[in-house]
């Protein structure tokens, strides 16, 4: 399903997920080419969170969720995350009780974790090492939030709206990050602020009702108001 | 001022084998969102396998010391696996099906009290101690009974051990985090169930401490005596707060010496009854106890 010539990294096929009684994907199929940045979107409520989920084996998966050859769909999440699956969850989930430090060595998978990237680019939180992540602000969160992914080497990395609730200036530092995140791994993105997929994204797929309705080049959707229209109902940044 | 003496230090004894059990209570509670009503099978395990060491293993040792030593010891290894045993066994199959977790510990505790009275008996056992433990320190014009010092000795170590292994250990680092978010905790590719176990072992070796210490305490061993303990550390755990170590402590020495000033000053037995008027202001004024964190809300 995907428009470019590029190697399939990661597929997915038929996924159905329930929940509490409700059929929250129904049948979802598509494939993420490797490299760049696969921009995932649709209106709110429409299964773009539990598709990182699904993929992630945070929730019971129905069909086929592939990574190379690798079949992830009833796996454990620990061993999806070992096939160097990195995620960046939506409100960040990082936890408040242990130190910035504490976050970052639980998050720390490889042998040799990338702390020389993750403090060029948030030199913050070096210097806030020591400090309890719970009395951290949203932006420095999500700071946190992206190193831990930017610690390891993934194949794919789930990034699951990262700008939401920042402000303007923190929007362009996240977005920054995940470009340079976008140079060493493919990411799949979960993004409202399309503005910052039309920076960053070099295919789209997009959501409605549980199944794909459209899957192609970013740009060439952003650039065709009337759909984005129909399909997101909001207009283009 | 010698009977507040006596009291205080009575309560503090009878507040460090509170904690002893709370603690594991709550670190599994916290973690793990199992309400485990078994834990006082833990204590019997420990007690019982004390005594059953001093009597049928160790019984060639001549020093009533190294003998207590090396039975408890035995006894606290058999509380750590029987504990690693329930988890692996019964708890495991049964993650997120909550009311079926407390149907299997309910049933395991009365289970095993039937066991223990089976095989032994249903007669309290004597259990040996070091004579030095039956004597008495003067300190303040207050005849303090020796094993209290111990009690509360033992406790207090088990406190900072386990604030060392939660502070400055990996696998205390997952814990932490998994009493806040486990599900995270699996997203950064840790198998959170190793911990599950290890939590499990942990909070069977403090149980089965506090087994021995309630053995040297009362002079006996009974089936029942772990579920009489059982009761006050769960209104422990709540007033403390779920996953919280410290604030399990803090609650521990607090009811003990409520119960003990009651009971005394007032009379005997109303202790029980102001502890859970206790655990009832706390849980209106303060529903996560004192240092409770937000658990079990992110499976």
């Amino acid at each position: 399903m995907s428009a470019v010539a590029s190697r399939t990294l990661m597929s997915l096929a038929d996924v159905h997920v329930y929940l509490g009684g409700s059929h929250v994907l129904q049948g979802v199929t598509f494939d993420v080419p490797e490299g760049g940045v696969t921009a995932l979107l649709g209106r709110n409520g429409v299964g773009k969170t539990t598709t990182l989920r699904a993929i992630l084996g945070l929730v019971e998966v129905r069909g086929s969720v592939k990574l190379g050859d690798d079949e992830l769909a009833g796996m454990p999440t620990h061993r999806i995350v070992k096939r160097r699956v990195g995620y960046v969850p939506e409100d960040r989930d990082v936890f408040t009780g242990l130190s910035v430090a504490e976050n970052l060595r639980l998050a720390e998978r490889d042998a040799e974790p990338r702390y020389d990237l993750v403090y060029e680019l948030f030199p913050e939180l070096e210097a806030r090492a020591d400090q309890r992540a719970g009395t951290l602000s949203g932006g420095q969160l999500q700071m946190v939030a992206i190193a831990r992914a930017l610690l390891n080497d993934n194949r794919v990395l789930l990034v699951d709206e990262p700008t939401k609730g920042l402000a303007p200036a923190l929007v362009a530092d996240v977005a920054h990050a995940l470009e340079r995140l976008a140079e060493l791994t493919t990411v799949l993105l979960v993004e409202q602020n399309l503005g910052v997929v039309r920076r960053l994204a070099k295919d789209a797929v997009v959501l409605d009702q549980g199944r794909v309705v459209h899957a192609g080049d970013a740009k060439e959707l952003l650039d065709r108001p009337e759909l984005v229209k129909k399909l997101l109902s909001v207009g283009v940044a | 001022m010698s009977t507040f003496l006596l009291l205080t230090i009575t309560g503090l004894g009878l507040g460090a084998m509170y904690f002893l059990i709370a603690s594991g209570l709550s670190l599994i509670y916290g973690l793990m969102g199992v309400l485990n009503f078994a834990h006082g099978a833990f204590i019997t395990v420990g007690s019982y396998g004390t005594w059953w060491a001093s009597v049928h293993i160790f019984d060639g040792i001549d020093s009533a010391l190294w003998r207590f030593l090396a039975s408890a010891a035995f006894g606290l290894v058999m509380g750590a696996v029987v504990a690693a045993l329930v988890e692996l066994v019964l708890i495991r199959p049964l993650y997120s099906r909550h009311i079926e977790q407390v149907l299997v510990t309910v049933g395991l505790q009365l289970a095993f009290i039937a066991l223990i009275t089976g095989i032994f008996g249903p007669d309290p056992k004597a259990f040996e101690v070091p004579p030095w433990l039956h004597e008495t320190t003067d300190v303040g014009g207050a005849s303090i009974p020796n094993d209290r010092w111990i009690e509360i000795l033992v406790a207090a170590a088990v406190l900072v051990l386990l604030q060392l292994f939660l502070r400055r250990t990996r696998y205390g680092l997952i814990i932490r985090a998994g009493v806040e978010n486990r599900a995270m905790v699996q997203a950064l590719g840790i198998d959170v169930r190793k911990a599950f176990t290890l939590v499990f072992a942990i909070g069977g070796i403090a149980a089965a401490i506090a087994g021995v210490l309630s053995g040297v305490y009362f002079n006996v061993v009974g089936p029942e005596q772990g579920t009489s303990l059982l009761i006050f550390a769960f209104i422990v755990v709540v007033i403390g707060g779920l996953g919280s170590i410290g604030g399990s402590a803090v609650a521990a020495v607090v009811v003990a010496l409520v119960q003990q000033y009651t009971n005394y000053y007032g009379s005997a037995g109303i202790g029980d009854m102001v502890v859970v008027l206790l655990l009832g202001i706390v849980l209106l004024a303060r529903p996560r106890g004192f240092a409770g964190a937000v658990v079990g809300g992110r499976a």
